[in-house]
């Protein structure tokens, strides 16, 4: 059968006369044209607090300058009973490729929900965190292509915060920014919660001057911060609008805040 | 003068240079999906208060020859589910041959319509076929819709495409339809609030109007459309409606589109 379509004539067979037949395929390499990410846009941000952590997302979709849709959450409850995750104590927060945020999320709840049915208790935020690294981290060189930021309580009832890069690096923080508008809303949230650039008047003159030291923030105090920091990325920003998404976890679980951006 | 008859009916040599049999290897590397070839164009949704609407020509492309002008691009799954397929046809296709050994499957022994798989189910399956592929850097070349109704009953429309990003919305549209219909779906249906407001009539008035659109301004549809809604009713597919109320009168007013060249 191969003999058909390999052109040469068949063996034995007398030659025809297009001497210059090629024989070989094409040498070089063949690039790939599929290329399997793509970026949906959209932020996402989270502060701690003494007592309580709380993410944000926006809720639109984007491929290019189209808007896929005006609800996609970014925010998922990790943990808890069944598919809603009720009293889930953990959020995670995916921004960048939606198909892998979702593939990402759906194997980290999974998880923790595994490990509170093998050892009867849920899995803590740091320990949830660390595995959150290895998965990232197990698709070093196909990876996940998203900023993952993991809010919940620690051990002593703390605001727990921890942000990721694509591959897996992870660090607590007070607060992060991520996502298309990550540029936008970290000064300010590096300004406003962790008093970068804010001296103490009177303290002294040029070197001298002491920086204002950084306390948690009341909770009420971190919303309207989450609030004006999206509000004012909305303004600058094509890829982020039309919803913004709270979760705020507290010893009592997690509450749920839906608030309305720009649809521009 | 070449008589031999393996020559017979090729390209002469002298004329147009030696014949590259490139193309025609057996062996080499496995290659998938690369671009699609024969394709569909847009397909359209929108959600109302007991159901869905979807609608897709009847057109299958070869670039920009309009090759076969009767595929059928909208899937009835069951009583509740309908697939749109946009983009590859003989990934289409094979999704087809998928659900149906899924329906086989799931559905052989099961009477009662509730245990059946609803339209959510069947997009997450989908979504995860489709996610599975382009991880495996060989995709499906398709964006789908997927509506109906969902294990409640209510209206359900979800998308799914070849990267296996999924997103829900009251009204979608895939391709070229997101530029064209979208945003004349969502002016009727801005949000998910409205969509209790919007009747059956009206939404099959608002697709057929955004499919009339899309005649106009895509080149590659047709005015041979395939329309479903879906109730709890059931599903009410026609495969072969014909654009209706067409007016070129706005063709007069552009330099070379009607009948005016000058």
């Amino acid at each position: 059968m191969a003999s058909i379509f390999a052109g040469a004539p068949p063996n034995g067979a007398p030659g025809y006369s297009f001497a210059q037949t090629p024989t070989a395929a094409p040498s070089g390499i063949r690039e790939h044209s599929f290329y399997p990410y793509t970026d949906n846009g959209g932020s996402t941000l989270g502060i701690s607090g003494a007592d309580f952590s709380i993410l944000a997302g926006d809720t639109r979709s984007t491929s290019g300058y189209s808007i896929n849709t005006r609800y996609a959450p970014k925010l998922f409850k990790i943990g808890g009973e069944g598919p809603e995750s009720k009293g889930a104590r953990i959020v995670l927060s995916v921004v960048g490729f939606a198909a892998d945020g979702e593939a990402l999320k759906e194997r980290l709840d999974t998880i923790v929900k595994m490990y509170k049915y093998q050892h009867g208790k849920p899995m803590s935020v740091a320990a949830c965190a660390q595995r959150l690294s290895h998965i990232l981290y197990g698709k070093r060189f196909f990876p996940y292509y998203v900023t993952a930021i993991l809010g919940g309580l620690d051990e002593e009832g703390k605001g727990a915060l921890y942000s990721y890069d694509p591959v897996g690096s992870y660090e607590r923080e007070q607060c992060r920014a991520a996502g298309a508008a990550a540029s936008l809303i970290m000064p300010f949230l590096d300004n406003q919660v962790n008093f970068k650039n804010q001296y103490i008047p009177g303290s002294g003159e040029g070197h001298a001057l002491q920086q204002r030291v950084p306390e948690p923030l009341p909770r009420k105090d971190v919303e309207e911060l989450v609030k004006d920091a999206f509000t004012s990325a909305v303004e600058r920003h094509i890829e982020v609008g039309d919803g913004l998404q709270m979760m705020i976890i507290t010893k009592d679980g997690i509450e749920e805040i839906y608030e309305e951006l720009k649809k521009d | 003068m070449n008589h031999l008859p393996q020559a017979w009916g090729r390209p002469r040599d002298d004329v147009y240079g030696a014949y590259s049999n490139s193309f025609l290897q057996t062996s080499g590397p496995t290659t998938h999906t690369q671009s699609p070839i024969v394709t569909g164009t847009s397909v359209i949704a929108v959600k109302f208060k007991d159901g869905v609407v979807i609608a897709a020509d009847n057109l299958a492309s070869y670039g920009s020859l309009a090759r076969f002008t009767d595929v059928k691009r909208l899937r009835k799954f069951n009583t509740r589910a309908v697939v749109g397929f946009g983009g590859d046809v003989s990934d289409m296709q094979y999704l087809d041959r998928l659900l149906s050994s899924l329906d086989i499957r799931e559905n052989y022994a099961e009477e009662s319509p509730d245990a059946q798989l609803h339209a959510k189910n069947l997009h997450t399956y989908l979504s995860k076929v489709m996610y599975k592929r382009r991880s495996d850097f060989n995709p499906l070349w398709n964006h789908l819709l997927v509506a109906g109704l969902d294990g409640e009953n209510k209206p359900f429309l979800a998308s799914a495409d070849l990267l296996g990003t999924t997103f829900s919305s009251p009204t979608l549209a895939t391709g070229f339809g997101a530029h064209l219909a979208q945003p004349i779906l969502r002016r009727t249906v801005p949000d998910e609030a409205t969509v209790a407001s919007v009747t059956k009539e009206q939404a099959v008035e608002l697709v057929k109007e955004s499919m009339k659109v899309l005649f106009y301004r895509d080149a590659r549809s047709m005015d041979k459309y395939s329309i479903a809604v879906i109730t709890k009713e059931g599903v009410e597919l026609k495969e072969n409606e014909k654009l209706e109320n067409q007016s070129w009168a706005f063709a007069e007013g552009i330099r070379g589109y009607g009948t005016q060249v000058n």
